[in-house]
Parts: structure tokens; C-alpha cells; sequence
């Protein structure tokens, strides 16, 4: 469904969009399409998925969230689509996933990201994960994040390197 | 980092337009001018408050495969063993938790079989057991950080 000249843009736009006052010009410039197939492309894109959103990412602790937490649970296997889908829904969960069991080492399989200033914050965070699960929560672990050891984009292979890292 | 600029990071993480001048538009939405608001992302970017600003793009749906995987790194070896794995160019993200699996990564490779090697090479370089935990399933995604 992608084709050559979407992955030309994906390319071009994988480190981000041109500070330019007219940035999909200035990719269509670099690529030798027109502005307005670049963006009919963007947009289909951004239809099917392919693009989640265009915008900004910011770095979690420069804005002051100091307090990320990986927070896991171990969820019966026939509630936790249901269950997910509630905890995914509250405000502060920036992702939540079903993932294997390692037993006996790892017993959890639902995994939702929280984020706070201050460890009350995430702590009123959790209590109200947890209260949601209420029984099927069967034991649960919260993995603050102490340092980022590496970050880049999703990079396509021809072009990674490690100095694509942006922050440390 | 004042007020200005999280008024910008805040309207920009909701998205951005497609158009001819979608900074103009963007611009008039904060009242302020396209090039203020352009110097100020420029600034926003440079000193890593930002860390992207433009395309999101979901790996899996471009044909490509994504997991996350987790090693317990002996204290004594634990930046010799973040050395190894941030080397390869599949790894995207890597962030070291408090916890014994203390060190989380995210694979991204083109095909399916690419993550399967790259576990592979990271447990032989390694000697450590790498804990593979593809999702099951997804059921939200989309940081946003009121700044």
C-alpha cells in the first residue's frame, strides 16, 4: 500500500518537518514532487494509520514529568481486553498493552505508562488503575524509569546510526 | 522556558495542519506572528524540550515489526551492557528502571525475522537472557504532556 515515492517522504520526514514557513513545499523541493502531492500523501497517511499523528514530542523530564512509571499487572487472560481497553481510557495512561507472561520471573501481562511531577501524583495515578481492576488485579509492580540510555526515531535502516540519538 | 512556549508545546501535541502556511495558521490560533512561532520551535527544539516535532510514524503499519524487551544487567556491567545494546541500530529506545529486568528496549527492524536475529545477537554479545514481550494487543497510545 506504501509506495516508493511515500517512502521517499516518510524519509525525508522521519527526523521531522522543515521549520520553513511552507515546510511541505520545501519537501516537495527536496524531492522533486509538487507541495500539494506531498501533502495529498501526508494526508492519505495519516488516514490509514501509516502516520499517528504530526506534531510535537516533548522530553517527559524537561517539562518538569520526573516521575515515569511502567506500571504492570497481572490480569486474568479472559478479562483483560476489557480491562485494558477502561485503563487505557483514563486521561493520564499514555500507552497500555496486552504483553507476554515470562513466568515465573514476570507474571504480568497489562502494561500502562503513567507520568507525574511528583510521586504523589503517580502514586494517585496507580491507586486509581488499581481501583478500577479492583479483583482481577492478581498482583502488580510499577518500573520508574531512572535514565534514558538512548532515544531516536523509528528510523529506516538504511539511514540509522546511533548519533540519530536526540536526548540523553 | 516561559509561558509562550507552553502554549505552543501544548497546541502542538494535539497535531498539525496540512496546508500551504501551517505555521501561519497555527500562529493565528496562539496570536502571535509565523515567524515568532518559528524561532520559538526552533529554540524548543534545539535545546531538547522537544524532542521531534513532525510526522509520527507507526512502525508496524509501514510493514515493519516493533517489540519491547527487557535484560537483567549485573550492576557491575550495566553501562558495558548499554554500550552493547544502544550499538545496534534496531534498537530505537532504550531506558533503565528500577527493577532486576533494569534495562527496557524497543526493537524496530523491517521484518519480523530481523527482531528475532537482533534478540540473538544481543543475547550472544551479551550472555544475558533478553525477556521478549511483543504486544498481545494495543489498547491506547498518544503521549501528551500538558507542559
Amino acid at each position: 500500500m506504501l509506495d516508493a515515492i511515500d517512502r521517499k517522504i516518510i524519509e525525508a520526514t522521519q527526523a521531522g518537518l522543515p521549520l520553513t514557513p511552507q515546510p511541505y513545499q520545501t519537501i516537495a523541493e527536496q524531492l522533486n514532487l509538487t507541495a500539494d502531492e506531498v501533502m495529498a500523501r501526508l494526508a492519505a497517511m495519516q488516514a490509514s494509520g501509516v502516520i499517528r499523528r504530526i506534531g510535537a514530542v516533548p522530553n517527559h523530564y524537561k517539562l518538569g514529568y520526573h516521575y515515569n512509571g511502567m506500571t504492570v499487572w497481572d490480569i486474568p487472560d479472559d478479562k483483560i481486553d476489557d480491562l485494558g481497553r477502561q485503563v487505557g481510557q483514563l486521561a493520564f495512561v499514555s500507552h497500555c498493552y496486552h504483553r507476554p507472561r515470562h513466568l515465573p520471573d514476570w507474571p504480568y501481562n497489562l502494561f500502562a505508562m503513567v507520568h507525574g511531577k511528583t510521586q504523589a501524583d503517580v502514586d494517585r495515578q496507580i491507586r486509581q488503575i488499581s481501583d478500577l481492576l479492583g479483583d482481577c488485579n492478581r498482583g502488580s509492580d510499577v518500573l520508574y524509569s531512572t535514565k534514558i540510555l538512548k532515544k531516536t526515531g523509528f528510523r529506516s535502516r538504511s539511514k540509522s546510526t546511533p548519533s540519530d540519538s536526540v536526548n540523553s | 522556558m516561559d509561558n509562550l512556549d507552553r502554549r505552543i508545546i501544548n497546541a502542538l501535541q494535539g497535531g498539525f495542519p496540512i496546508c500551504d502556511a501551517p505555521y501561519r495558521q497555527v500562529a493565528l490560533t496562539l496570536n502571535i506572528t509565523e515567524a515568532e512561532l518559528l524561532i520559538r520551535l526552533k529554540n524548543l527544539r534545539a535545546n531538547g524540550i522537544l524532542t521531534r516535532f513532525g510526522p509520527l510514524y507507526n512502525a508496524e503499519q509501514m510493514g515493519g515489526a516493533l517489540t519491547l524487551a527487557a535484560v537483567k544487567a549485573p550492576e557491575e556491567r550495566f553501562d558495558e551492557i548499554a554500550d552493547i545494546i544502544n550499538a545496534f541500530p534496531e534498537v530505537a529506545h532504550n531506558y533503565a528502571r528500577r527493577h532486576t529486568l533494569n534495562m527496557w528496549f524497543v526493537i524496530a527492524t523491517e521484518t519480523p525475522e530481523q527482531v528475532s536475529q537482533t534478540i540473538d545477537a544481543i543475547e550472544e554479545k551479551t550472555g544475558l537472557t533478553v525477556y521478549n514481550m511483543p504486544k498481545i494487543k494495543e489498547y491506547f497510545v498518544n503521549l501528551k504532556l500538558e507542559a
